[in-house]
């Protein structure tokens, strides 16, 4: 208990402080979890919708891919995108190994699933008369995707919250892939598990405190946009 | 003078290898108010929807103003056409967004301005800015009539327009569409299970039953001297399957 109140306090004095080295960890987990979520955004969201519209052969073998990936272990990611990118990996000679690209990369084949999957799921809760009647309104095939899309957007905004959910807490990805290098991959997920390994357990506790505080503001303002949304 | 906006020749829909309408010949004449009337299941809402364009024929041919339009269909055709849903499909937004939808999406800039006179005209001025699913039954149905009469079009087609709605809406839609028919010319094509609606507002009348034509005719000699017994049993209300 005293761990956790000595971590409080200590959380407490280093965002008044604005301690760069906090600083810096959290502004990189932002930008790593932020630059994934974009491109998972990018990917996942007409993936999902596509699913959503669209019916064809092969269809429930892709969604069934899409599940599966939804409950990926995320060290597993970590694990095959390591060898993909190591040196003997098909893709070592790009050297994104140990970099803030690899811990993205990590990122994005974890939370695009969970953007598309929600995605998906959104765009089929949608009435399927509403497309009959937006044709026949004069509307085109992609004015009508598109229009379908709005009346889905509330959903789409959660499987952003869950994208985001599922990888600014993420730990072992990021760990195997980034290696938790001072200055250049060390994000807060891992910066806790050094310094918890180190017995600093109040500055471990401190950058928990942090990470749920920024979990916490980007989900408000990501609701926030969904209240805006809903009307 | 026959001056025919529709015309339907062998135009058969299967679904599931199970042939819901066949329509050997159908005229719908430019300028009328065609009434198909008939039981639920006897391929009305079909029809309805190959007629706005929504699906194809699986055979036979449908010629739309003189052109055959069987394949894909240009969207200056498409946007000639609109139709009313039996139940409206409104948009998550407010009364005002749904009316202007199709002036928007097709870049007409004095939109805002029809869509308001629109829900002017349907009686709904003070819901203009309330979100439109908020609104009851009738006053929905409502919303999607100014939706479809704002965009103009030469042909307005009603599926079930006022089904399961009170009698105060009933008449307020029924003299909407009688004035666009009367007043601006538009054709329209009116789906009804309700043979006292379709003796009040048509001009011609035909009697859909398994898909099938059983009759047309002009609204008098329909339902005063129908030729067919199935007809004469449908308008004195009896039970036809």
């Amino acid at each position: 208990m005293e761990e956790i109140i000595k971590g409080l306090i200590q959380a407490l004095h280093l965002i008044i402080t604005l301690d760069p080295n906090v600083l810096e960890i959290a502004f990189l987990s932002l930008r790593v979890t932020g630059t994934a979520l974009l491109f998972s955004a990018l990917v996942g969201i007409p993936l999902g919708s596509w699913l959503g519209l669209k019916r064809f052969i092969g269809r429930r073998l892709i969604i069934a891919v899409l599940y599966t990936g939804m409950g990926f272990p995320p060290v597993v990611v970590g694990l095959l995108v390591f060898l993909m990118l190591s040196h003997s990996g098909p893709f070592g000679p790009l050297g994104w190994l140990f970099t803030p690209k690899a811990m993205v990369l990590a990122q994005v084949i974890i939370s695009f699933p969970l953007v598309s999957g929600f995605t998906m799921a959104s765009v089929m809760s949608v009435d399927p008369d509403l497309r009959r009647q937006l044709l026949s309104l004069g509307a085109t095939d992609w004015q009508a995707t598109l229009t379908i899309l709005m009346e889905a957007r509330v959903g789409v905004v959660v499987s952003l919250i869950a994208g985001f959910g599922s990888i600014i807490s993420e730990v072992g990805a990021v760990m195997l892939v980034g290696g938790n290098i001072e200055g250049v991959t060390r994000v807060l997920t891992t910066a806790i598990v050094l310094e918890t390994r180190k017995g600093n357990f109040a500055l471990a506790m401190a950058l928990g405190v942090i990470l749920l505080a920024l979990s916490f503001a980007a989900n408000l303002a990501i609701l926030h946009l969904q209240g805006e949304l809903e009307g | 003078m026959s001056d025919p906006i529709y015309l339907l020749s062998d135009a058969v829909k299967v679904y599931s290898r199970r042939e819901v309408l066949h329509i050997e010949e159908l005229e719908v004449q430019r300028g009328e108010l065609f009434c198909i009337v008939g039981p639920s299941g006897a391929g009305k809402s079909t029809l309805l929807r190959l007629l706005n364009f929504l699906e194809p024929p699986t055979s036979g041919e449908i010629t739309f103003d003189g052109r055959l339009v069987n394949g894909a269909i240009p969207l200056e055709i498409r946007r000639r056409v609109t139709m009313v849903f039996q139940r409206p499909i409104l948009l998550h937004a407010t009364t005002h967004q749904n009316v202007v939808y199709g002036l928007k999406i097709r870049g007409e800039k004095d939109g805002d301005d029809r869509a308001g006179r629109a829900i002017e005209q349907v009686g709904l001025g003070e819901f203009a800015q309330v979100p439109a699913r908020t609104l009851s039954g009738g006053e929905a149905q409502r919303v999607a009539l100014a939706r479809a009469m704002v965009l103009e079009p030469e042909v307005l087609l009603l599926d079930e327009p006022t089904a399961n709605l009170d009698p105060y809406n009933i008449g307020l839609i029924e003299r909407i569409i009688t004035h666009l028919n009367r007043e601006r010319g538009v054709t329209i094509v009116l789906v009804t299970h309700n043979v006292f609606q379709a003796r009040r507002l048509a001009h011609r009348v035909a009697l859909l039953l398994e898909g099938r034509v059983v009759e047309i005719a002009d609204v008098e000699p329909f339902f005063n001297q129908p030729r067919d017994p199935r007809t004469a049993a449908f308008v004195r209300g009896e039970m036809i399957y």
